[in-house]
C-alpha cells in the first residue's frame, strides 16, 4: 500500500536558488513527522509546498493516493498552523475557528457544536466570544491550532510551533500536542529548527540541509546512529577524532590516536562498507556515554586529559576536557552523591568510555 | 520572492489583475495625462471671440486640412520675458526660500514630536495635523487679519504705542513666507517625523559614547539619517510652492508675482487661454527636474519595500 | 514630557505650533465682535453668525460641498485602494512604472495647471462627445476624485505594506478564495486606513479652491470659491464667523476621531 503521504524528486527553484533539491520522503498515516533543519535550509519552502502557497518546480506531492499538482490549497486536505499563529483580529475565537467551516457550507447548529467540541479540545471552551488581542499567546496558539484542525485535514502542518512560548509553558504545550495528535490520528507534520522540540515531539525526524534530506529516522537512531557528521554534529553534543585505522577486523577498528581508541563495529548499523587498515575514519562520542575520573582504571579507551571548562548545570555537569596532543572531548556526567570529590578547572584525570558506545563515521 | 504572485494568479486569475491595474490607469489616464496633453495642444493655437475661446489646433473644412499651429504664445512669453520669465525666477526663488523657512521650523518640530513619549507624541501630532485638515484658504485669510495694515499685529502694536504708523507687513516676501510657512509646514514635518521616529536611540547613545559633542552627533549621525526626510519634504513642498495661486494673490504685491498667479490672471482676467496653456508648460518644464527626482526617490522606496529581491 | 529633546528644539517647537495656531486663533476671536473690524474689539456678538445662517449664498455654497466631498471621497477611495493593492501585491506588472507615474505626479502638481489642463479637457470633451454638458458639479467631482486617488492609494498602501500575510494565507488555507478573502479578512483589518483615507480625500476636495474654480459652472460654486470672492472685497468678522465655523466643524472631527481611536484601543486593554 502506497504510503500515506509521499513526496517525489521535489525541487524548487527562484530564479537560480534551488531551496529544495530533489527531495523524496514518505510518511505514514497517523505519523508525528518532524522536519529538522537550521534556518535557510529549505523546510519553511518545502512546508510551502506541501500546502499549496508555492509550485514545485519538479516531483510531485501525493496525500492519500491524490496527486496535488495544480490544487488551490483551499482546496488541499492540508491546514497549517502558522509560526505567528496568523489569528484574524477582528473575527471572534469562535469565528476564527469556525472559518474554515464555513467555508465549508457549515452553519447553524452544527457549526455550532462542532466549534464548541473543537474549543474543548484545547481547553478554550467559554472563550468563544473573546477577541485575539485579548488572549495570552499560548491561548492564541491553542486558537490557531483549532481552526487548523477544523477541517479534519489530512495532513495538519506545524511551523515551529513552540518558538514562541516560554519553557515552562513549551513543555506543557508539546505534551499536549502529542496527546492530541495521538487521539485524533491526523497526521502530523512538525517544521522546526529547535532539536529539542523535534526530539520531544517527532516519532521520525528528517534532517534538512541545503535542501535536501540528510538522515530520516527515528529520535534514537538519529542521536545513536548518525549517517555523518553533519547530524552528528545537529542533534546534542558530540566529540569528534579523526585518524587512521591501524588494525581492523570484523568486530572492531583502532585508530591511530594517543593512546590508540577501539571501536566495536556493530553489523546491525549497517556501515556502508568495512573500513581497512589505513583508510581514514572520523570517530564520535556522544557526551554521556563518557565518564571522568581522577584514577585510572586500565579500562580500554582510557585516555589521560586535564579538566578545560566545566558547566554547572544542577542534573549534571558538562566538562570540556583536553588530551596531552590537544584533542577535546566533550563529556557530561551526571551529580551523583556516591561520587568523590568531582574535577575542578585545570585538574587531571582520566575519560573512558566503552568501545560499543564509539560511533563511526564515514 | 513573489510568494504571491503565483497564488493571486491561481485565486483571481490574470484578468482579475490587469482589470485591477487597467482600470486607475485609464482613468488617470483620462483624467490627469490627456489633459496636458491637451494644454500643450492649446498652447500653440491663437486666442480669438468664440466658444471656447481659442482656436481649434487642426480641422477640416472647404480647402481640406488646416492647421492654426503657432509658436506666437511661447514667443510673447520670451518678448514680454519680464512679465512672464521674471515671475518665473520669483516663483523659484520665493519657492525656494519658504522651503528653507519650512525645514527650520518643520525640524525641530518634528524632532521634539518624535523624540516625546506616547500620549504626549499623539497630542503633538493631533495638533499638528488639525491645520493641515483646515483648509489652507481659511488660514492664509486669517494671515491677511493679523498682518494687514488695520490688521490685529498692527493694531496692538499702536495700542501699545510701541510704533506710530502701521508697519507694512502684507505684499512683502515676508508675508508670502509667513503664508508659505502655514500652508506647507505640515507637509514638511510628516515625512520629517515618520523618518525621526524610527531613528534608534541606541545609535546617537553610541556616538556620545564615543565622544561626540551635541552638535557633533548631530551632523555626524542624525542629520545624515534624517537626510531621506529632509529630502522628501522639501519636494513635498517646494513643487507645489512653485505653483502657488492663493498665497501670492492674497498675500503679495506686484513685486511677489509668482507664475501661479499670472496663469490665473492670463485666464480669467485675460481670457488668454492659450497663453495661460504656454505658461502651464513653462511651469511644468521648470518643474521636471524637480518631479522626477522625487519620483525617482519614490520609485526606490517603493522597490525596497514592495519587491525585496532574494529568495526569503 | 521627556528629557530627550532640549530646550532650545523645545522652544523652537512652540514658536512653530504658535505660527500654526495664532493666526486662526485671533481670527476665531474676532469673529465674535460686535464691530466691523477684525483689529479691533468692540464687543461680544454672535450677530456675524445669525447672518450667516440667513445668507443663501454661504448656505448653498455649503451643501453643494459636501456632496461634491462625499462622492469625489467615495470615487477616490475605492481607485486609490485598486492603485495600493496593485502596488503592494502585484510585484513587478506590467504598466507599474506608467501607473506609479501617473498616480503620484498629481500629488505635487501645481492646482493651477491641475486646474486649467482639466477645463481643457472638459472643454475638447464636450465638442467631440457632448459630455460633459457644461461644467458643474460632476466636472469637480471627477476632478477632485482624481487627485483625491493619489492620496488615498499613498495612506492605503502604506498599512497595505505593513499587513500580515500569513493571515490570508491562514484564510486560503481553510478554504478561502478571493475575492471573498479580501473582503472577509483583508479589508477588516485595514479598515482604519481605508477611513483615514476617505477623510483625506473628502478634505481635500472640500478645502480646494483653485480647481474647482476651474472646472465649475454657473450654479455650482463651492464654498472656498465664495469665500475667495467674499475675500477679494476685504476682510469682515462675517467671513472671519464662516470661517470658524468650517474650522470648527474639522476640528471637531479631527478631534473626535483622534478619541473614538483612543477609546478603541483603551478598551480592547481593558477587557
Amino acid at each position: 500500500m502506497a504510503p500515506f503521504i509521499r513526496l517525489t524528486a521535489l525541487t524548487k527553484k527562484f530564479n537560480d536558488v534551488v531551496a529544495v533539491d530533489d527531495l523524496s520522503l514518505d510518511i505514514d498515516k497517523g505519523d508525528l513527522f518532524c522536519l529538522l533543519g537550521a534556518s535557510g535550509c529549505g523546510k519553511s519552502t518545502l512546508l510551502r509546498m506541501l500546502a499549496g502557497f508555492e509550485q514545485p518546480t519538479a516531483g510531485t506531492i501525493e496525500i492519500d493516493g491524490q496527486n496535488m499538482a495544480g490544487v488551490a490549497p483551499a482546496d488541499r486536505p492540508v491546514n497549517i498552523m502558522f509560526q505567528n499563529y496568523a489569528l484574524f483580529p477582528h473575527m471572534s475565537v469562535a469565528g476564527n475557528v469556525g472559518y474554515g467551516l464555513r467555508r465549508a457550507g457549515m452553519r447553524g447548529a452544527a457549526l455550532a457544536e462542532r466549534i464548541d467540541a473543537l474549543l474543548k479540545l484545547v481547553r478554550l471552551a467559554g472563550y468563544g466570544d473573546r477577541k485575539p488581542k485579548q488572549l495570552s499567546g499560548g491561548q492564541r496558539q491553542r486558537v490557531a491550532l483549532a481552526r487548523a484542525l477544523a477541517r479534519q485535514p489530512k495532513l495538519l502542518l506545524l511551523d515551529e510551533p513552540l518558538a514562541a512560548l516560554d519553557k515552562k509553558l513549551r513543555e506543557d504545550t508539546q505534551f499536549e500536542l502529542v496527546d492530541i495528535q495521538e487521539r485524533l490520528g491526523t497526521t502530523f507534520m512538525v517544521v522546526t529548527h529547535d532539536q529539542e522540540e523535534a526530539m520531544t515531539l517527532a516519532g521520525r525526524i528528517g534532517i534538512m540541509d541545503n535542501g535536501r534530506l540528510v538522515q530520516v529516522d527515528s529520535p534514537r537512531t538519529l542521536y545513536e546512529n548518525p549517517k555523518n557528521r553533519f547530524v552528528a554534529d545537529f542533534l546534542g553534543m558530540i566529540s569528534f577524532v579523526e585518524g587512521r585505522v591501524t588494525k581492523a577486523t570484523s568486530t572492531a577498528l583502532v585508530i591511530d590516536s594517543t593512546p590508540p581508541i577501539t571501536a566495536a563495529i556493530d553489523q546491525q548499523r549497517g556501515l556502508a562498507s568495512q573500513p581497512e587498515k589505513g583508510a581514514q575514519v572520523t570517530l564520535a562520542i556522544r557526551p554521556e556515554k563518557i565518564s571522568l575520573s581522577a584514577v585510572a582504571t586500565g579500562a580500554v579507551n582510557e585516555i589521560p586529559v586535564i579538566v578545560e571548562d566545566l558547566a554547572y548545570l544542577g542534573v549534571a555537569s558538562n566538562y570540556r576536557v583536553k588530551t596531552a596532543d590537544g584533542q577535546m572531548f566533550k563529556l557530561q556526567q551526571q551529580q551523583s552523591r556516591r561520587a568523590s570529590k568531582p574535577l575542578e578547572w585545570g585538574d587531571a584525570g582520566f575519560i573512558q568510555f566503552d568501545p560499543a558506545d564509539v560511533i563511526i563515521l564515514p | 520572492m513573489p510568494r504571491h504572485l503565483l497564488m493571486l494568479n491561481r485565486i483571481t486569475g490574470a484578468n482579475g489583475r490587469r482589470l485591477l491595474v487597467a482600470v486607475p490607469l485609464i482613468w488617470l489616464a483620462l483624467f490627469f495625462l490627456l489633459p496636458l496633453l491637451k494644454t500643450l495642444q492649446v498652447s500653440f493655437t491663437t486666442a480669438q471671440r468664440s466658444v471656447p475661446p481659442y482656436a481649434p489646433l487642426w480641422g477640416f473644412d472647404d480647402t481640406g486640412f488646416f492647421t492654426n499651429f503657432t509658436l506666437d504664445n511661447y514667443q510673447l512669453l520670451a518678448t514680454y520675458w519680464q512679465d512672464y520669465i521674471g515671475p518665473a525666477g520669483n516663483s523659484i526663488k520665493l519657492a525656494f526660500f519658504s522651503t528653507l523657512v519650512c525645514l527650520i521650523f518643520a525640524y525641530p518640530m518634528a524632532w521634539w514630536i518624535a523624540r516625546s513619549n506616547a500620549a504626549w507624541r499623539a497630542v503633538l501630532l493631533v495638533l499638528m495635523m488639525l491645520p493641515f485638515w483646515t483648509s489652507s484658504l481659511l488660514r492664509i485669510y486669517a494671515l491677511i487679519g493679523l498682518l494687514s495694515p488695520n490688521g490685529f499685529i498692527n493694531a496692538m502694536l499702536i495700542w501699545l504705542g510701541i510704533i506710530d504708523t502701521p508697519i507694512r507687513m502684507m505684499q512683502t516676501d515676508f508675508s508670502i513666507y509667513m503664508g508659505m510657512v502655514l500652508t506647507y509646514l505640515p507637509l514638511m514635518i510628516l515625512p520629517l517625523y515618520a523618518v525621526m521616529v524610527r531613528l534608534d536611540d541606541d545609535v546617537i547613545e553610541a556616538a556620545t559614547d564615543l565622544g561626540a559633542s551635541s552638535v557633533g552627533v548631530w551632523w555626524t549621525v542624525i542629520l545624515p539619517l534624517t537626510l531621506p526626510g529632509v529630502i522628501a519634504g522639501s519636494l513635498l513642498v517646494f513643487i507645489p510652492a512653485v505653483g502657488e495661486f492663493v498665497i501670492p494673490a492674497l498675500l503679495g504685491g506686484p513685486d511677489q508675482l509668482m507664475m501661479g498667479k499670472v496663469l490665473w490672471t492670463e485666464f480669467f482676467r485675460n481670457r488668454d487661454w492659450p497663453v495661460a496653456a504656454a505658461i502651464a508648460m513653462l511651469l511644468l518644464a521648470i518643474l521636471t527636474v524637480p518631479i522626477i527626482y522625487a519620483r525617482y526617490q519614490d520609485g526606490r522606496d517603493d522597490r525596497d519595500a514592495d519587491m525585496p529581491t532574494g529568495a526569503s | 514630557m521627556t528629557g530627550r529633546v532640549s530646550l532650545p528644539v523645545i522652544c523652537l517647537g512652540i514658536l512653530g505650533f504658535g505660527i500654526l495656531y495664532v493666526p486662526m486663533t485671533v481670527m476665531i476671536l474676532f469673529s465674535f465682535n460686535a464691530g466691523k473690524l477684525v483689529s479691533v474689539w468692540s464687543g461680544f456678538s454672535t450677530k456675524w453668525y445669525a447672518s450667516l445662517l440667513t445668507n443663501e449664498q454661504v448656505l448653498n455654497a455649503f451643501g453643494l460641498s459636501l456632496f461634491i466631498a462625499f462622492w469625489a471621497a467615495t470615487i477616490a477611495t475605492f481607485f486609490g485602494m485598486m492603485i495600493a493593492i496593485a502596488f503592494v501585491r502585484f510585484g513587478n506588472f506590467r504598466g507599474r512604472l506608467a501607473l506609479s507615474s501617473l498616480s503620484s505626479a498629481p500629488l505635487v502638481m501645481p492646482e493651477v495647471v491641475t486646474g486649467l489642463s482639466l477645463l481643457l479637457l472638459f472643454i475638447g470633451m464636450e465638442s467631440v462627445l457632448g459630455w460633459p454638458a457644461g461644467r458643474g458639479v460632476d466636472t469637480i467631482i471627477i476632478a477632485h476624485a482624481t487627485f483625491g486617488m493619489c492620496f488615498a492609494a499613498v495612506v492605503i498602501q502604506a498599512r497595505l505594506r505593513d499587513f500580515d500575510r500569513d493571515i490570508e494565507d491562514a484564510a486560503f488555507d481553510l478554504g478561502g478564495r478571493q475575492p471573498f478573502v479580501f473582503f472577509s479578512v483583508t479589508l477588516p483589518v485595514i479598515l482604519p486606513a481605508v477611513i483615514a483615507a476617505w477623510l483625506l480625500a473628502f478634505t481635500l476636495s472640500f478645502d480646494d479652491l483653485v480647481i474647482a474654480s476651474f472646472v465649475s459652472g454657473p450654479g455650482s460654486s463651492t464654498l472656498p470659491v465664495v469665500v475667495f470672492s467674499k475675500v477679494r472685497l476685504g476682510v469682515t468678522p462675517e467671513i472671519n464667523a464662516l470661517a470658524s465655523i468650517m474650522v470648527g466643524i474639522v476640528a471637531a472631527s479631527v478631534i473626535g476621531g483622534a478619541f473614538l481611536m483612543r477609546r478603541r484601543l483603551l478598551k480592547s486593554d481593558h477587557d
